[in-house]
């Protein structure tokens, strides 16, 4: 199976300075925030990726590089080996377009509130002018809503409801690979499984590749197939779900486990992590996690570990076995 | 245990007028919470979880309302104060803790000012000993540095440590009970942790009954004593946190545990319950949960509003599940 | 499935019942004052679109005028021709009602188009400063900003200045509407382009525009279809009130003699003409003006504020 999805040393800098006479006037430097610094990964066909980090981490920049809506500072993404953002041939660029969709977060910011659900659906497909007859109806239905629902606007559904309204729409040019962005982080439990189950089903039917995003671990232990951890814009460990979850290997993905809360945890009094994410702007030399990280020597402090094979699972620590 | 409850709230009823009716976001609510327990009151969006803790702090906006009902603070009732009696109150005895911690600080006060602000108000010292205590309060909770942070601005602090002075806020006038609502819903996981830790720690060490609204089940499982289900307004289930959670009896607790990814461990798709939870303006005869109970009988849709007291005590439904009952697929 | 006339025509009353019973109209019914205004402004829309059929005379052909006429009270025969006007006449004989009537005319219609041409401008600038960002946004905004320094009256008069000194004697009257217009609106988008600029920026950074972009549409597309829609509802208000500033504005460049011509009068230009008579006697020739004047741009006024009120999101 080949790499449907090929990403290598993606970086992503933001210039998050202030105007430049304030940087003249308080003698301030540039501030330069690193979101993502060297990931790479492949995601093969037909699978589910997860990318699993806190707010900082850099998963939701590099799903957003990934669809095109952000370029990347350094590296490249190739999707069915075509790189968005350097490729010229608009015909190749216009056929990834419609293979790659993505979902988003806040059910309720993801609907224009002025279209009609019908008009929404469709969109991707009538905007590059191609017919559309019935299409929004037939999504809908697949997606569990009824087909009568296509006239309404997005305020007369809840939140579940206008979640399977942005699935429907994301199917609308039949693509291949679905970025989902935190997309149960928004909704209650009991809706929560009922969408999740709907994009099981969806990919099995429809053979589909998901990219999937979220720093909720029960979620992703459900649906992933192989899992990369994000800390600080970098990748520091991906391995396949079982054996994540059985032999974490790197500190960090270790104290998550840890420190994430648990259903069958009743009244455990454990030592919570240390410390806290430390500032993207200014990171710790060397690896960014040692100042929370119980194993770290002066080698951690000064040399920034690279990715190295232990079995199955790609691990950037000096220390992991 | 004869100690008289920190907060005993007996069927309370919040209602909304509204233009197509009466709304009632709390329905009949009773719960008890006593010194040093911490009380989850669990429930999906709408299920009124907040609206009852802001009617026991007496932050209900217009045009919502207690209708019914009783609230005692250690006995004393305080549904029906008003004005200024319950705004003194609401400081020295009852302290908040709101979900998103930039909005709750002040962003143009020190975090100094509004600590020794707090706590002039409520206690009798001066100035110089309130100071004291607001240092004292920002260690308690683990700021470093603590003297020199007291004079920084909230947008100065990360989003965990702005939780934490939230916090110390809110106990530094040395109240008998908290109320947080969905206090770690905003932070990180690993943040999530240590102020769960925290929270716990604090509130056993001085005696604080918490009430921790949330919707987050793994929070609840950590941090509560006890748990209050509830739903479209009512109380579904209230008892201890180990059973409820795995021995529910109500079947829309049970139904809710089992949809959880970690309850579905293994299997390719998760449970679910079908349907969702109805408006409040819509709510089913009957009991509110039956059109998606897989248990229902004709007594749940024919008999008005099956309630803890009418029923086991513990589960309002007519037929509280048995332990070898489970949920399907 | 056929679409018979009977299925139609129960989906027609249903839209119209569902609308009277939308948030919006139960709001409007439920408010006197918004019930008041808008019957008040309805009515004098009207009678001015209708004008030349109620005015009982034409009070600009001089065929028809007779001077003796001049300074007849309200309601009462004119004592050299028995002729009965019922707000009075003017000093040139002119039915001070027929007047009133043509001259709202004037002020509604400079009113509406220098509105609109306002919004025209302030919107599509606004998208294009909230939406496109970088250096066309820095520009706009400080064009809008000094634009701020300076009185929208003296602007006006100074786009007035302009036109007069350009256009050749033989035209000015007739172009006079048309500057006035122009010098209304010109001075007058600044506070649309701030509001939309801000609304854009909010709703761009929502996700369905991302989905957009996501799509590859154009940014003008998302401009138009997708942000446009969603950043109307405070321009409708402001509009509304604009339209009450925008009549008082044309009545004071006409009261200052810099507006619509004493050949085709606006109300602020009758209320000119009326001050000279004041402390004369002849009350009406100024009192009725006004007070036409006051009622429109009142109401208009009131109605705006319940607009604004009722499209709060926060208070629905």
């Amino acid at each position: 199976m080949s790499a449907l999805i090929s990403v290598r040393d993606l970086t992503r800098v933001f210039d998050v300075s202030k105007p430049w006479l304030n940087r003249v006037i308080e003698r301030r430097p540039k501030a330069l925030l690193t979101a993502v610094s060297e990931v790479s990964f492949d995601v093969p066909e037909n699978s589910v990726y997860a990318l699993v980090g806190e707010s900082g981490s850099g998963k939701s920049t590099i799903g957003k590089i990934m669809v095109g809506l952000v370029p990347p500072s350094n590296g490249s993404v190739k999707i069915e080996g075509v790189d968005l953002a350097t490729e010229t041939d608009q015909s190749k660029i216009e056929a990834v377009r419609d293979d790659i969709q993505m979902i988003f977060q806040d059910p309720f910011a993801s609907l224009n509130p002025r279209w009609r659900v019908r008009d929404i659906i469709e969109e991707p497909v009538s905007a590059k002018g191609r017919r559309t007859s019935g299409l929004a109806e037939k999504l809908l239905e697949q997606v569990g809503l009824s087909a009568a629902d296509a006239g309404k606007y997005p305020h007369e559904f809840s939140g579940g409801q206008r979640q399977r309204i942005c699935i429907a729409r994301a199917l609308a040019s039949e693509p291949r690979i679905i970025v989902c962005d935190e997309p149960t982080s928004a909704l209650d439990v009991s809706v929560q499984s009922q969408v999740l189950n709907l994009m099981s089903d969806l990919r099995e039917e429809l053979g589909l590749t998901y990219l999937f995003i979220s720093h909720d671990l029960t979620v992703v232990q459900h649906m992933a197939d192989v899992i990369g951890v994000l800390y600080l814009g970098r990748l520091v460990e991906e391995a396949p779900r079982d054996r994540l979850f059985n032999e974490p290997k790197h500190p960090y993905t270790q104290m998550l486990f840890d420190a994430a809360p648990r259903m069958d945890a009743f009244g455990r009094e454990i030592d919570p992590p240390k410390g806290e994410i430390p500032d993207a702007i200014n990171p710790p030399p060397g690896c960014a996690f040692h100042p929370r990280c119980p194993l770290a020597t002066d080698r951690c402090r000064t040399e920034n570990p690279e990715m190295r094979n232990i079995g199955t699972t790609r691990v950037a620590c000096h220390h992991a076995q | 245990m004869t100690q008289t409850p920190v907060l005993s709230v007996r069927n309370l009823v919040v209602e909304i007028p509204t233009r197509h009716g009466v709304l009632r976001p709390v329905d009949h609510v009773s719960y008890d919470i006593h010194a040093g327990e911490i009380l989850g009151v669990v429930g999906e969006s709408g299920a009124g979880k907040s609206m009852a803790g802001n009617a026991v702090i007496g932050l209900l906006d217009r045009p919502a309302r207690i209708a019914s009902g009783e609230i005692l603070l250690s006995g004393q009732p305080i549904h029906a104060l008003k004005g200024d009696t319950i705004r003194r109150l609401r400081g020295k005895k009852m302290g908040m803790i709101f979900q998103d911690p930039l909005t709750s600080l002040n962003p143009l006060l020190t975090v100094g000012d509004q600590l020794t602000e707090t706590i002039l108000e409520h206690l009798r010292v001066g100035q110089t000993e309130a100071r004291k205590r607001a240092i004292a309060a920002l260690e308690e909770v683990g700021i470093p540095a603590a003297a020199q942070r007291i004079s920084s601005y909230p947008h100065e602090f990360s989003g965990g440590m702005r939780q934490r002075v939230v916090i110390a806020l809110a106990l530094c006038a040395e109240p008998d009970l908290v109320i947080a609502d969905e206090p770690t819903t905003a932070l990180d996981v690993s943040v999530q942790a240590q102020i769960v830790a925290l929270l716990k720690r604090l509130c056993r060490d001085r005696g604080v009954a918490v009430m921790l609204v949330t919707h987050d089940m793994g929070v609840i499982a950590e941090a509560a004593d006890r748990v209050a289900v509830m739903y479209a307004g009512r109380l579904a289930e209230l008892g201890p946190v180990r059973e409820v959670l795995t021995n529910a009896r109500h079947p829309y607790t049970a139904g809710l545990m089992a949809s959880t990814p970690l309850a579905s461990q293994g299997r390719k798709r998760l449970r679910q319950i079908p349907g969702s939870m109805p408006r409040l303006g819509a709510l089913p005869s009957g009991c509110a949960f039956h059109p998606r109970c897989e248990f229902a009988q004709e007594q749940c849709r024919n008999e008005p509003g099956p309630t803890l007291d009418r029923c086991d005590g513990r589960a309002a439904c007519w037929f509280p599940l048995t332990t070898d009952q489970k949920v399907s697929a | 499935m056929t679409d018979s006339a009977e299925t139609r025509a129960p989906a027609a009353t249903n839209r119209a019942r569902r609308i009277w019973d939308s948030d919006f109209v139960w709001s409007f019914r439920q408010t006197p004052v918004a019930i008041i205004s808008f019957f008040v402004v309805m009515v004098l829309v009207l009678a001015a679109v209708v004008a030349p059929l109620i005015a009982p005379h034409d009070p600009f052909n001089p065929a028809t005028l007779n001077l003796m006429n001049g300074f007849t009270p309200p309601g009462e025969p004119n004592a050299f021709t028995g002729d009965q006007f019922l707000l009075g006449t003017d000093d040139q004989g002119r039915d001070v009602f027929s007047t009133i009537l043509y001259g709202m005319r004037i002020s509604l219609f400079v009113g509406f188009a220098a509105v609109m041409l306002a919004m025209v401008i302030g919107v599509t600038l606004g998208l294009l400063a909230g939406y496109l960002g970088g250096w066309v946004e820095s520009i706009i905004m400080r064009v809008a900003d000094v634009q701020l320094t300076f009185p929208a009256i003296l602007v006006a008069m100074l786009i007035f200045g302009i036109a007069k000194g350009i256009t050749p004697p033989e035209y000015r009257d007739q172009m006079a509407i048309w500057v006035l217009i122009l010098a209304i609106g010109l001075s007058d988008w600044v506070q649309f382009a701030r509001v939309v600029r801000g609304a854009t920026l909010v709703e761009k950074g929502k996700e369905y525009v991302q989905a957009a972009r996501l799509i590859g549409r154009s940014p003008f597309a998302i401009m138009l279809r997708h942000i446009l829609p969603n950043v109307l509802n405070p321009v409708l208000v402001i509009a509304t009130i604009s339209l009450a500033l925008a009549i008082i504005a044309e009545a004071t460049l006409s009261f200052l003699g810099v507006g619509a011509p004493p050949t085709k009068p606006s109300l602020g230009t009758l209320i000119r003409i009326g001050q000279e008579f004041m402390f004369s006697g002849e009350w009406w020739i100024l009192f009725f003006p006004a007070l036409a004047l006051l009622s429109l741009a009142l109401s208009i006024n009131l109605l705006g504020d319940w607009l604004r009120d009722a499209l709060n999101p926060r208070l629905r």
